[in-house]
């Protein structure tokens, strides 16, 4: 258990004539608590997992500096950072049965037979592999797999766990349910855990704090939650939930509380309300969520921050149905009830609710909303 | 997908026909090794006849020197190719795993010295030997074989070793493995079948060597290429002993390339043919 | 040969090593190191010969020799002899192994009982130590009147021929060709059954005839493959040596000199060192030419063949 903290990290491949704005990794700070669970998530080539790499050491550091419970390690070797790491291909050594794989690294450390034996039939019964500890890995399923990796990490009780991608080689079922069992197991054993991926949804599910990275720069940490409600800019607030996140251009009006064009007027309430005091006539733009659209009757006297327009495609998923509205150049998916029936071509109304909205600066594409203290 | 048209069959009974041809100067040497002196050496040549192991006999009697000849063909071609190995596989390892700005040119510069013709360094390489008293010395020729077959050594231990995950290389040095035993308990152990055979095509090449044999030693030395090329004047004389001491040399080579047969390509070739 | 290309980290900082794994330096050096010594070296000191008065049989006589050596060899006959020797050695091998290793692959390509085995007994020629196959060759086959080939003329109705006599270098050029046919066969063959078979079934979906087939989808897969043949032959019938020296010797008269066997001679016989580097200057030349295109080849091929 410890907490790690990185501080200014950055990652430079150093080509010929490279500068800053080619850094792989660009000033990452980041402080975890004691035994916290550190999702680092963004589409591939966002440095998440140049930064996890940097962390076990596999990666030099171009500047800045990693410390593990206080002691700086950017400059020790990655077998003596004490941290086990979990690889998106398992990287099981092929010639070894599983006992011998989740041996391996207390046998380097020259521990006790008996421990070892101990130690690796306790991790084993943990993860459900008891049984197969003297099959090959080839003779395993994925999932077992990936149980058996887990478990070379768990056997070692190091002070960090990294774990790059560990579940993109499962189907999408095994996904779920292992999801789960590496919260469980995290909970357990409440090791400060890295988890690098490219999914949001493992990303909500897992993370305590979720770091999202976009080339090599730091969006926004923060809790799941306070992703959802208070993304700090649009690409986190499109790249955080599905479906994505609807954006409509407009400017912000004189009341300095709504935002508006030839195609909507939509005005923020709630807690948002005065956020946009000092913006009046400013380029802006509107998120909604899909789930935070609902469907106006054609009889309903509602008038205001209402969306308006045709229905161009139909998707029911059961238990909700997703449709696709044009508002004027826009299309905008909205999340309805599925004992709705909508069809294809007919005009629509949709109702905002106005206390979720997002606003953004149009050129800055910075949130102008002012997120409440973290609790 | 067998072919029964009567075309098929000619072709066939072609293909039979071509590999019996090519085949048939080995089988000519190998009738002879087992006929009498006599037997051998006729105008009409005698296809039926009782076999004898005579001339095996003499060709591997105290005096004929062909244990001596055989061992130290035996030593430069075993030492040769383990030095080979030795030098080969820590240089492989880091070229696959640890790839640097420099690695393709160094990779290709090592394949490209297997392209100097041997004359082209003969001159100074006799004389510097002659200086340090390595003519007709085992050591000296076992060094040379080295060199021979380093490049492909190299290539081949390289191209077996980029097969491998490196993700299994990161996995041991974060399990805490050292350099020295990431290689010995998880990359060699993967990769012994590929440097078996790739060791193998070096042992048959530095077997079959005859330029350095020839030149560089004289009878201390000397490699079984260097006694069977001594029957060059025999004209008749020798002819069953010559190919019993031929097939004694070739025999088991012959069996180890029909092992190493894929191997070879993919070696020979440098991976431009798979 | 360049210069290692050096590269320099692009900020002021020293390069630090690397945490990970392994001490690449450390690891490749003595491999570099014994190759550079063993091969660059000697290299560089026959080019050094090549410019200096050196005969072991005068070494009194020393120094700077400017052109001379090289003057010398392009006035001896008999190194012009051996350049044409090696070319047309090397041609004429070349022609026959590559033409019938072709037809021996798309012959051996089919599918029949015992292929294996008659594939295995036409590829065992490449295995016989050359030295063997000079000897058994010049004695055993080609001798004029105890020879099997002089038996089967003599049967045919024909007269013997004193083969090494009469025809020394097609003798020569067909001992190699012996021994080679069969690398040609193998790396065709491999070439040929790696052709995509998925490639195959297109064309012949799009209804092209065995021709066509052959045409637009053997020739160009197999392009590269002969490619590869025809330059690693060449390099080696270049060196060719132990064949010539356990039968003619480099005769009758300089019937069968090829460069090799002449600076041989002129090293080992004429003890001189200067002509003979100079004309080792010219054989790693001639090598070059072929090898620069292949080691091109190789050197583009290099990363295709892994997965990262």
């Amino acid at each position: 258990m410890a907490i790690v903290e990185l501080k200014d990290v950055v990652k430079n491949y150093g080509g010929k004539g490279s500068d800053a704005a080619d850094n792989a990794v660009d000033s990452f700070n980041l402080t975890t608590k004691d035994g916290e669970f550190i999702v680092l998530v963004g589409p591939s080539g966002c440095g998440k997992t140049t930064t996890m790499r940097m962390i076990a050491g596999l990666e030099n550091i171009s500047g800045g500096t990693i410390s593990i419970d206080g002691r700086d390690v950017s400059q020790v070797a990655p077998k003596d950072r004490d941290i086990a790491m979990v690889f998106q291909s398992y990287a099981l050594y092929p010639h070894m049965s599983v006992f011998e794989n989740m041996a391996f690294a207390l046998r380097l450390k020259k521990l006790p037979d008996a421990e070892i034996t101990a130690r690796v039939q306790e991790a084993a019964k943990v993860l459900d592999i008891a049984h197969l500890l003297e099959r090959k890995p080839r003779a395993l399923s994925g999932g077992q797999r990936q149980r058996v990796a887990l478990g070379r990490a768990i056997v070692r009780q190091p002070q960090v766990f990294l774990m790059d991608e560990p579940l993109s080689n499962l189907d999408a079922k095994l996904r779920v349910d292992m999801r789960a069992e590496i919260v469980k197991l995290h909970r357990k054993l409440a090791v400060t855990t890295f988890y690098v991926t490219h999914d949001q949804v493992e990303a909500m599910t897992m993370g305590q704090r979720i770091v999202v990275m976009l080339n090599g720069k730091i969006q926004q940490i923060d809790t799941p939650q306070r992703l959802y409600e208070w993304p700090a800019n649009i690409f986190v607030a499109g790249f955080i939930g599905t479906p994505s996140m609807n954006f409509l251009r407009g400017k912000v009006g004189a009341d300095k509380r709504s935002v508006a064009n030839e195609h909507f007027n939509l005005t923020l309430t709630g807690a948002r309300g005065g956020a946009l005091a000092a913006h009046a006539g400013t380029e802006a733009i509107v998120g909604i969520r899909p789930e935070h659209l609902s469907y106006l009757a054609p009889n309903d006297p509602i008038a205001e921050n209402v969306l308006s327009g045709v229905v161009e495609v139909v998707e029911p998923l059961g238990s909700v149905t997703m449709i696709q509205v044009q508002v004027g150049p826009y299309r905008v998916t909205a999340q309805i009830e599925s004992h709705l029936t909508v069809a294809m071509g007919e005009p629509i109304r949709l109702r905002c609710q106005t206390d979720k909205l997002q606003v953004f600066d149009a050129t800055s594409e910075q949130s102008l909303l002012q997120a409440p203290a973290a609790s | 997908m067998k072919d029964r048209t009567i075309g098929g069959i000619l072709l066939t009974a072609l293909a039979y026909f071509v590999a019996l041809v090519m085949f048939f100067p080995i089988l000519w040497m190998l009738l002879t090794a087992f006929k009498t002196e006599q037997n051998a050496f006729t105008i009409d040549p005698h296809f039926l006849f009782v076999p004898t192991l005579d001339s095996f006999r003499v060709a591997l009697e105290q005096g004929s020197g062909y244990l001596h000849y055989a061992l130290n063909s035996v030593v430069s071609a075993v030492v040769s190719t383990l030095v080979g190995l030795l030098l080969a596989i820590p240089a492989a390892y880091a070229m696959a795993f640890f790839p640097t700005k420099r690695t393709d040119f160094t990779l290709v510069w090592m394949v490209s010295t297997k392209f100097i013709p041997a004359v082209g360094v003969l001159i100074p390489i006799y004389l510097v030997y002659k200086q340090l008293g390595l003519l007709d010395n085992l050591a000296g020729l076992t060094l040379l074989f080295t060199a021979m077959n380093m490049p492909l050594l190299v290539w081949m231990v390289y191209s077996y070793f980029k097969d491998i995950p490196k993700d299994l290389v990161e996995a041991a040095d974060i399990d805490g493995a050292t350099t020295l035993q990431t290689m010995r308990k998880v990359i060699l152990p993967l990769a012994l079948p590929g440097i078996a055979s790739a060791g193998l095509l070096a042992l048959i090449l530095a077997w079959n060597e005859s330029f350095w044999s020839l030149t560089m030693t004289d009878h201390t030395a000397a490699t079984l290429a260097v006694y069977i090329a001594s029957f060059k004047s025999a004209e008749g004389l020798f002819w069953a002993k010559m190919s019993a001491a031929s097939v004694l040399t070739v025999a088991p080579i012959i069996v180890l390339g029909w092992f190493a047969q894929r191997q070879m390509v993919r070696g020979l070739t440098f991976g431009a043919v798979k | 040969m360049s210069s290692p290309a050096v590269a320099v980290p692009s900020r002021g900082k020293p390069a630090k090593a690397n945490l990970s794994g392994a001490p690449v330096r450390r690891l490749l050096a003595p491999a570099v190191i014994f190759m550079f010594v063993w091969m660059i070296v000697p290299l560089v000191m026959t080019l050094y010969y090549a410019f200096r008065r050196y005969n072991l049989m005068m070494p009194e006589v020393t120094g700077f020799a400017g052109i001379t050596n090289f003057k010398l060899m392009f006035t001896d006959p008999t190194f012009w002899d051996s350049l044409i020797n090696t070319l047309v050695l090397v041609g004429a091998s070349l022609v026959i192994t590559v033409s019938v290793g072709l037809g021996l692959a798309i012959l051996f390509n089919r599918t029949f009982a015992g292929r294996g085995v008659a594939r295995t007994l036409a590829i065992a020629p490449f295995f016989v130590m050359p030295v063997v196959t000079g000897l058994i060759w010049k004695n055993m086959l080609f001798h004029p009147v105890y020879g099997l080939l002089a038996w089967v003329f003599r049967h045919l109705g024909l007269n013997p021929i004193d083969w090494l006599a009469q025809y020394p270098m097609l003798s020569i050029i067909i001992m190699v060709s012996w021994e080679w046919i069969p690398f040609a066969l193998l790396i065709l063959l491999t070439g040929l059954q790696s052709l995509p078979e998925d490639q195959i079934e297109a064309v012949r979906l799009d209804g092209a005839n065995r021709w066509q087939e052959f045409r637009h989808i053997v020739v160009p897969h197999l392009g590269q493959v002969l490619y590869v043949v025809v330059m690693l032959e060449s390099i080696f019938f270049l060196t060719s040596f132990a064949e010539i020296y356990t039968t003619t010797s480099g005769g009758p008269g300089t019937a069968t000199t090829n460069l090799p066997y002449y600076i041989y001679q002129s090293a080992f016989f004429q003890y001189d060192i200067g002509i003979s580097s100079a004309a080792a200057i010219g054989a790693v030349i001639l090598a070059n030419i072929f090898s620069i295109f292949l080691i091109r080849f190789v050197a583009g091929n290099l990363n295709t063949g892994s997965r990262r």
